[in-house]
């Protein structure tokens, strides 16, 4: 063996081991008090966390007497603000699934895990709780400190205190979710007094146990071992993803500030080193190492580095929102000449049009016809061909309607069973039985298309309408 | 072998293979202990309160006194309880006053539905629509009447057609000129003053009416007011399939149910009500049923 082979054999090796220093997999041994700083991202953050007061304060909005979003499941009606949504009209529910499906994949293909970062009930409801848990406890140092501490009057309260929060907010998020389903006010008292379904309460307690489970103990490890999402964005993003990143070719190699030593004369990257962005980084992570699984993309890091930054005079954006193409020095295309932003946009904007379609075309009343199938006809002794239908009515108001059914088909049609009108009760399926009779030598073919028209008059004096084709059927010809 | 252990103090079994593979004494973890002995006081529960163990005479009852059969009837009950209601206000009225109200129709519409498929469709089909040799009960086509009245008379005490065999009472021409008149009838024709002739003079009449419509008696404005069941000749429905010369021949020769005759029609309608097979409350709804078939007058 060559002296340079042993070398090169030994310098292998340091770098296999070196590698290892990265394969730190965070199972949740330690929990992970991340430091708080203010900045523009942490502001960022808070104000996109308030989006889950609608959560809290939805249900509370009353729309014309009414609650204005009702997920009325009982009922098998949904209410929202004017509209109410019936079973019939749940193709609109696979539309929004698209929307929400490829807004997930536009978003993360452009600006990576933003809904990890900034939006998900994991990410918010753990940073509420970690805010409580500081405010009581105090700095990530105090909380190491208080948490091997021998268990004395001071710490029970605060911990008695802090557990009590969680399990508070636990409830009131369990609490939220079921007031979308029931009315919301009524619901407080009927809670309080017993008098709530079952359901109710196992649903809040589920909740409030889930809530305080995750967002107290699991946090991070949620979104490591958990969450599907974090395993598929791998496979959204590409290298013109803009990410929190580490500007290496700035950084590296890393080295401490020495003290006296003149700006021009140093020989390390800009990074001092210092750990600030592995100290407030919610998953535990260190940025550094590059695009990783643990990152949720909260940008808290970029904070903490702009401030060292800004501290030892030294240009910001060390770590910034940067895509991969950005930092290897290719050229960046800009949004609209990337197809991805097209095909996922033609999506999205024929979603968004088949959920407005839908909810701006929603009939008052709607009408189904089933054709009698045994017998398909009947021969009457004038020699004329009598069929039998079901009519269905449909009404999605929220007022009983009368109306009346007519038809009209091939010369010499009567419908025989509609004289009085049919009452459509709200937001049920009223059936009505007709025949229709045709002359025999008016049939054309074996089988003649017929409409069906219903006809009803509103309190408000708005006449409503629905009609459907259905098919005569007379003897083989 | 404890003695030999070459990894004393490590909470090994003592059993080493390969020099240095062995097997360790560590604890399952916490949450899979919580959950094997959770689910082992789950079934101890399950067992006391649930019928669990066969004994030699049956098994366990466990003590909720719970059983699969109770379930069911608590079931049936449940739906008694729905159709309470509508049963109670069947009862108390009349076919013709159930017709009048939408609401209980289709209650019975649906209610007999199954009545219908047990006792009337193998003969007349599970829409009413008939098979050959049994009436139709869809079409407006109705051999003793289709008011509730005559519907309830026909299912309470069944009906039986009669016709006599004529193939030795007339002569084979004097039957083809019959059967070819009837034909006629059928198809809208006025027929032939041959047929109509012997029509009247071979006694007919008796039964099928003079105008041959299958009414004994009519009304100033032509509506029916007794039949005997004979057959209505002048419209274009068939009592007896496939209909046309042949069939009215055969049963111009043969008759209706014609005791020793061989070859006769075979025209029987039990009875419900008299044997007992039907209660007053179902037939009531079968008769709202098949009034609501098509036909009802």
């Amino acid at each position: 063996m060559s002296e340079s082979e042993g070398e090169r054999k030994s310098q292998a090796i340091e770098e296999l081991y070196a590698e290892t220093d990265y394969w730190d997999v965070n199972t949740g041994g330690e929990t992970i008090h991340a430091k708080r700083l203010s900045g523009k991202w942490r502001t960022i953050k808070w104000i996109s966390a308030a989006v889950w007061l609608i959560f809290f304060l939805g249900p509370y909005l009353r729309w014309e007497g009414h609650q204005a979003v009702l997920w009325d499941i009982a009922a098998r009606q949904f209410h929202i603000f004017g509209v109410t949504v019936l079973p019939q009209d749940f193709w609109m529910l696979s539309l929004v699934l698209l929307f929400f499906a490829i807004l997930l994949a536009v978003v993360t293909a452009l600006v990576g895990r933003i809904w990890c970062g900034f939006f998900c009930f994991q990410t918010v409801w753990t940073d509420v709780y970690t805010w409580i848990e500081e405010k009581l406890e105090g700095q990530p140092a105090a909380r190491r400190k208080l948490d091997k501490a021998p268990l004395d009057t001071r710490k029970v309260v605060i911990k008695t205190t802090k557990h009590l929060l969680w399990l508070l907010i636990g409830f009131l998020t369990g609490f939220s979710f079921v007031a979308w389903f029931a009315d919301a006010p009524s619901l407080w008292a009927s809670f309080f007094a017993g008098a709530a379904h079952a359901v109710v309460y196992v649903t809040v307690a589920l909740f409030a146990v889930g809530t305080y489970a995750l967002a107290g103990y699991l946090r991070e490890q949620v979104c490591f071992w958990l969450c599907p999402y974090a395993r598929i964005q791998a496979v959204m993003v590409d290298k013109a993803t803009e990410l929190p990143t580490y500007d290496y070719h700035r950084g590296e190699p890393r080295g401490r500030i020495k003290r006296g030593q003149r700006e021009e004369d140093r020989t390390s990257g800009d990074c001092v080193d210092c750990r600030q962005c592995v100290a407030v980084c919610p998953t535990g992570i260190d940025i550094r190492h590059g695009q990783q699984e643990g990152c949720i993309t909260c940008a808290l890091c970029i904070d903490a580095c702009d401030q060292v930054m800004e501290k030892v005079g030294r240009a910001k954006g060390l770590i910034r929102y940067a895509s991969l193409d950005e930092l290897g020095g290719e050229k960046t295309k800009p949004l609209y000449k990337r197809g991805r932003v097209w095909v996922y946009s033609t999506i999205l904007l024929l979603a968004v049009s088949g959920i407005v379609y839908g909810l701006s075309s929603l009939d008052a009343i709607e009408l189904k016809v089933l054709h009698e199938r045994a017998p398909l006809f009947v021969v009457l002794k004038d020699g004329s061909i009598q069929n039998k239908y079901i009519l269905k009515v449909l009404n999605k108001m929220t007022e009983d309607i009368q109306v009346r059914v007519s038809a009209s088909g091939p010369e010499g049609l009567t419908l025989i069973g509609a004289e009085d009108a049919i009452i459509a009760r709200n937001g049920s399926v009223s059936p009505a039985m007709v025949f229709v009779r045709i002359p025999r030598k008016q049939l054309t073919a074996e089988q003649m298309p017929i409409r069906f028209y219903v006809e009803g008059t509103r309190s408000s004096g708005e006449i409503v309408r629905a009609e459907r084709e259905s098919v005569f059927i007379g003897p083989r010809r | 072998m404890a003695e030999k252990n070459p990894f004393p103090g490590e909470n090994n079994t003592g059993h080493v293979w390969d020099d240095n593979l062995r097997e360790l004494r560590n604890p399952a973890p916490t949450w899979w202990m919580i959950g094997f002995w959770g689910s082992i006081i789950w079934w101890i529960g399950y067992g006391v309160l649930f019928p669990m163990w066969p004994t030699l005479s049956g098994n366990t009852k466990g003590i909720l006194g719970w059983s699969q059969m109770k379930e069911y009837h608590a079931g049936v009950a449940q739906v008694e309880q729905v159709r309470a209601p509508f049963e109670e206000r069947i009862a108390q009225m009349s076919a013709g006053e159930i017709l009048a109200d939408e609401e209980l129709t289709l209650y019975t519409d649906k209610a007999a539905k199954v009545l219908f498929g047990d006792y009337c469709s193998a003969c007349h089909g599970s829409g009413g629509q008939g098979n050959p040799g049994y009436p139709v009960l869809a079409d407006d086509d109705w051999l003793y009447g289709g008011t509730v009245a005559k519907i309830t008379e026909t299912i309470q005490n069944g009906r039986m057609g009669v016709m006599t065999a004529h193939k030795d009472i007339l002569s084979p021409a004097e039957i083809d000129t019959l059967a070819n008149f009837v034909v006629e009838l059928s198809e809208g024709k006025k027929g032939s003053d041959e047929g109509w002739n012997l029509f009247r003079t071979k006694g007919c009449t008796g039964c099928h009416g003079q105008d041959a419509d299958g009414a004994i008696a009519k009304g100033p404005n032509g509506e029916v007011l007794a039949t005997v069941g004979a057959a209505n000749l002048t419209d274009g429905i068939w009592r007896f399939e496939p209909g046309g010369f042949e069939s009215a021949k055969h049963t111009i020769m043969y008759g209706v149910n014609q005791p020793g005759v061989e070859g006769t029609r075979n025209a029987v309608m039990p009875a419900f009500g008299k044997t007992g097979k039907l209660s007053g409350q179902e037939i009531k709804k079968l008769v709202v049923y098949v009034h609501q078939l098509g036909g009802g007058q």
